[in-house]
């Protein structure tokens, strides 16, 4: 088997709405700590791909493997449990609660020691744990913040950094920089990036901004009315007539008559 | 060890003091005020059950359905079997409550806001209909419920059992209290934030407020429960109409999410605002306890525990 070696094995995945076909036909394997970037236009099917391996989604047909188990249609509560996570587009923290807690609460659920009643939710060895996630997503100083006065770029690192306290093996990243300021855009990236190479972790990452996709991934998957039409290193997709057609044209000002499917939005 | 953690947590030492001075105070007053007490202190209990749900979110419209069950389950344990001992009582009460909680749970914990609100609304009024129509559930008269027992003691005063009333208040308010600052806990606030996170992190979120809704049940049948053996009797309307449940959900928002401790005292002077709105106006009490919410919501939207927050020595210690 020459996927032995695989974190993800995708096979004929196939996904129709009433009749609209929002994936087709796809098949690709990710990598161990190989850093993966989804683009194509609004309604390509990204986040219903994404959303189909964190099972948000069952697929219509198809075979989803992770580390050779097969996870077609798991629920998202147990994909985390097994080592995929994901973050959002919209960030999605606990918008009443301190950064601090927010972590505490992820890891707890994270760790499955929720159910230890005596023991508050701020005991040392968690605290100790937040802190050192915190330094690696330099959120210490908003330690103390409640999660809802954060800045855009700030809660999207708190939204990631409460995804990975799992360690998953594979992460993905639903738009990780949209709403973010560009100034902000690397620096938000750099410090993801870095933290997740460390742990070794896959990551499969949904983007608009091609210098991101270009600086951070080693490998470029290119969507187009539910099929991967390029998958490729980014310096030959980005290259990629189909993709220029596709993906970037429409970016460049061609006007296009908008007749692909309808993503259907998440949460 | 555990003794020691738990007296390091300040709202904890603070709700055993103050129930512990209750408790000598109880001994100095008159009885109708020991009486009054009583009725406050087991309404509280019924309403920190409320709170649980509250911190996630979730208002219940129908909690006179767990206040009833546990009232009729001490009435009707001991017209079928004779037992009045308060810890039989008290456990019958809990156990009731909570069974019929965990069932209703797999129906409720799927429903939010409104929905939730009603359904619950619904299912009190369904044990409301089935009391009135029944004899044998002593239809709209009730029951009378005899004095309660102390492991085969017969006390010949109140007191005994506003210390039983005392105890499991206490009891009750530091579980919430360990419940509230464990991870468990936490999600409440979780679940109402933001349930979609909750179930990527791996949790269920139907699961979480099952579990807080069968808790939320148990504390109320057993208020339910204290509240009769004080009363000394249970019918329908004083228990189980929807009138009750409107009672805690007013009790909860003069009270204030704020603190373990506030339904208590909320409850308590809920109790004697109505004592003396009727003293002093028997026709138009309705209108002071209405006019005191108004007032509450529009001036401490946090309830009457916001009033102790502000409390200088409060203050003061939460800045160390």
């Amino acid at each position: 088997m020459n996927n032995a070696h695989s974190v993800l094995r995708i096979r004929d995945l196939n996904k129709s709405f009433a009749g609209i076909v929002a994936a087709k036909n796809i098949n690709t394997d990710i990598k161990p700590g190989e850093v993966v970037g989804i683009i194509g236009a609004n309604g390509a099917g990204k986040t219903v791909f994404v959303n189909m391996i964190t099972g948000y989604l069952k697929p219509t047909s198809g075979l989803i493997e992770f580390e050779g188990r097969n996870i077609t249609g798991i629920e998202p509560r147990n994909a985390t449990h097994i080592g995929v996570s994901r973050s959002f587009q919209i960030s999605q923290v606990f918008m009443s609660m301190t950064v601090m807690n927010n972590l505490l609460v992820a890891i707890s659920l994270a760790n499955r020691d929720s159910c230890s009643l005596l023991r508050p939710l701020n005991s040392p060895r968690r605290v100790r744990e937040c802190e050192r996630v915190m330094e690696c997503y330099q959120l210490l100083k908003y330690r103390d913040q409640v999660a809802g006065t954060l800045a855009q770029g700030v809660r999207k690192l708190l939204d990631i950094a409460m995804a990975v306290v799992s360690k998953p093996r594979l992460l993905l990243l639903d738009e990780p920089t949209s709403g973010v300021s560009i100034d902000e855009k690397f620096d938000l990236m750099d410090i993801v990036v870095n933290a997740l190479k460390e742990q070794g972790t896959a990551v499969l990452f949904v983007e608009h901004d091609m210098d991101i996709v270009q600086r951070y991934v080693d490998r470029i998957m290119a969507f187009y009315q539910g099929e991967i039409i390029c998958d490729a290193p980014p310096e030959l997709a980005l290259r990629d007539a189909k993709v220029i057609e596709y993906v970037l044209g429409f970016r460049h000002g061609t006007e296009q008559v908008d007749d692909r499917p309808k993503e259907p939005r998440h949460a | 060890m555990i003794i020691k953690a738990l007296s390091a947590d300040r709202t904890i030492s603070w709700v055993v003091a103050s129930f512990a001075i209750l408790a000598i105070v109880g001994l100095m007053v008159p009885n109708w005020v020991l009486n009054g007490t009583m009725f406050g202190l087991a309404r509280g209990l019924a309403v920190l059950g409320l709170l649980v749900l509250w911190r996630t979110g979730l208002v219940s419209f129908g909690h006179a359905l767990y206040f009833g069950l546990g009232a009729y389950a001490v009435a009707l344990l001991e017209k079928y079997t004779g037992v009045s001992d308060v810890f039989v009582r008290l456990a019958v009460a809990l156990a009731t409550a909570a069974a019929v909680g965990f069932m209703l749970g797999f129906v409720l914990r799927n429903h939010r806001g409104i929905f939730f609100a009603m359904l619950s609304l619904a299912f009190s009024m369904v044990l409301y209909g089935v009391l009135i129509k029944s004899e044998a559930l002593g239809s709209t008269d009730g029951f009378s419920v005899s004095q309660t027992t102390i492991l085969g003691w017969q006390p010949e005063t109140k007191y005994p059992l506003f210390l039983t009333i005392i105890l499991t208040g206490v009891v009750a308010a530091v579980g919430m209290q360990i419940y509230f600052r464990s991870a468990l806990g936490h999600l409440t606030t979780a679940v109402r934030d933001n349930e979609i996170r909750v179930e990527y992190l791996g949790y269920s979120v139907a699961q979480a407020i099952h579990i807080k809704y069968v808790l939320s049940a148990a504390l109320t049948g057993a208020a339910g429960g204290l509240f009769a053996m004080a009363l000394g009797q249970v019918d329908p309307d004083s228990m189980v109409n929807w009138t009750v449940s409107g009672e805690l959900v007013f009790i909860s928002i003069l009270s204030g999410p704020g603190s373990v401790a506030a339904p208590f005292i909320g409850a308590v002077a809920f109790e004697f605002l109505r004592t003396f709105a009727f003293e002093l106006a028997p026709h138009a009490w309705q209108l002071i306890v209405g006019g005191t919410l108004l007032g509450i919501i529009l001036f401490l939207p946090r309830g009457l525990w916001s009033l102790i927050e502000r409390l200088p020595m409060r203050q003061e210690r939460d800045r160390e």
